[in-house]
């Protein structure tokens, strides 16, 4: 029973200790803002190989649930003699909901996992170590450039997820199942308002791309520097970036929309 | 070289960055550019304002020519006052102007419509419209259905 008490102690102590030190992490790497001449090459690095890379995983699927959602919504809202509103609904779930949420998921699997794997294995084979030896910081020359390169990334990402989306459900509704084009666009219009619904999605996905990288980028900082290590490191990346995004979504959903 | 790619990779990437968030500007929330329209301010008291919001259309002939401001109660006529604005360039409503509360499609948003009058004097910032026309509650539509039926 007190070895029951004095595990719980240990477990929440470890708990916050993790916090706290992720905390002084982000802060330092947030400071360590990449400066012009040395650091802007390295964010290019990591925004190529971060944001470019991700560009085709990001169309690719929103293509896909762009075109499903029409598909979706068609077949109910025909039921109700009104498929022109398809475009509102594609549009609308989209901008909101799925864009910041889905990008973000993709995001974590795809760009998330290899930031984590990749400073686990630099930590594992001391490359961390031996830099900081030579006097150069691993949080302003490899940390800070990642954390900022998915911190940029993900809104843009998002946002071209928007438009292919809006795209593939437009091809589906307008040339595929007979819906009007302009009353498509019109309800569309009419509906989406920028500063409710385009602008409150881009505060989602920066929101999501803060807590994303932040967790990506810890996780492989602070792993175990053993194989075993990396790859739980990874894990949890991928699963607590998940959880985060989609709490955090409810979070500002509630806030944005809820009349709170 | 490798350097070169590299830029012009994420290059390309922030440009279609902000061509998406134009195209989500202009094309997806038709926001438009132009500088919001001077107006002035015309009340109207209605019976029932029900499913109008703020920023809810005014228009005329079905064209565009305002939006509702502000929808509060009127605490002498116990009535809801909508504030509407109307555009700078409208300056044909006449005096005698009505307002009537209308639905765009049968399951679509509420909108207040005006038709014009024949009287000389136009609407002034601030005046009131006085023939108004309701909003149309289904409830209160089919209890005056039922009852016509029962005189019958």
């Amino acid at each position: 029973m007190i070895g029951f008490i004095g595990g719980l102690g240990r477990e929440t102590l470890s708990r916050l200790m993790a916090l706290g030190s992720s905390g002084v992490f982000l802060f330092h790497s947030i400071v360590a803002l990449p400066v012009p001449r040395t650091g802007f090459p390295l964010l290019i690095r990591q925004l190529y190989s971060v944001g470019v890379l991700s560009l085709v995983i990001i169309i690719v699927s929103g293509l896909f649930i762009g075109m499903v959602l029409s598909l979706q919504g068609y077949s109910i809202l025909a039921d109700y003699g009104s498929e022109q509103a398809v475009g509102q609904m594609v549009a609308l779930s989209l901008v909101r909901e799925l864009s910041p949420v889905v990008t973000a998921l993709l995001f974590a699997g795809r760009a998330g996992s290899a930031l984590t794997a990749e400073i686990g294995l630099m930590k594992a084979t001391e490359q961390l170590a031996s830099m900081e030896m030579i006097g150069i910081d691993p949080l302003r020359r490899i940390v800070a450039p990642r954390f900022w390169a998915g911190f940029i990334s993900l809104p843009i990402l998002s946002m071209i997820f928007s438009v292919v989306g809006i795209w593939g459900g437009m091809l589906v509704g307008v040339d595929w199942l007979g819906i009007y084009e302009g009353s498509f666009w019109a309800n569309m219009q009419a509906s989406v308002e920028f500063g409710d619904d385009v602008l409150n999605g881009i505060i989602k996905a920066v929101a999501f791309g803060f807590v994303v990288t932040w967790i990506a980028v810890f996780q492989g900082y602070d792993c175990i520097p053993t194989s075993e290590g990396i790859s739980k490191a990874t894990t949890k990346t991928v699963v607590y970036s998940s959880l985060a995004v989609l709490g955090l979504d409810f979070l500002l959903t509630a806030l944005m929309f809820g009349d709170l | 070289m490798r350097m070169r790619t590299l830029e012009l990779g994420v290059g390309a990437f922030m440009l279609a960055g902000v061509i998406a968030l134009v195209v989500l500007v202009v094309n997806v929330s038709g926001l438009s550019l132009s500088a919001p329209k001077e107006s002035y301010t015309v009340y109207a008291l209605f019976e029932n304002a029900g499913g109008l919001t703020e920023r809810s259309k005014v228009s005329m002939s079905g064209v565009l020519i305002g939006q509702v401001a502000s929808i509060t109660i009127d605490k002498e006529a116990l009535k809801a006052r909508v504030e509407m604005k109307i555009n700078k360039g409208v300056d044909y409503l006449t005096y005698d102007s009505s307002a009537a509360i209308l639905t765009a499609g049968l399951l679509g948003e509420k909108y207040i419509g005006i038709s014009v009058g024949a009287d000389e004097e136009m609407l002034a910032d601030g005046d009131y419209i006085d023939d108004t026309q309701s909003a149309l509650v289904l409830e209160e539509l089919i209890g005056k259905f039922l009852f016509n039926k029962v005189n019958e």
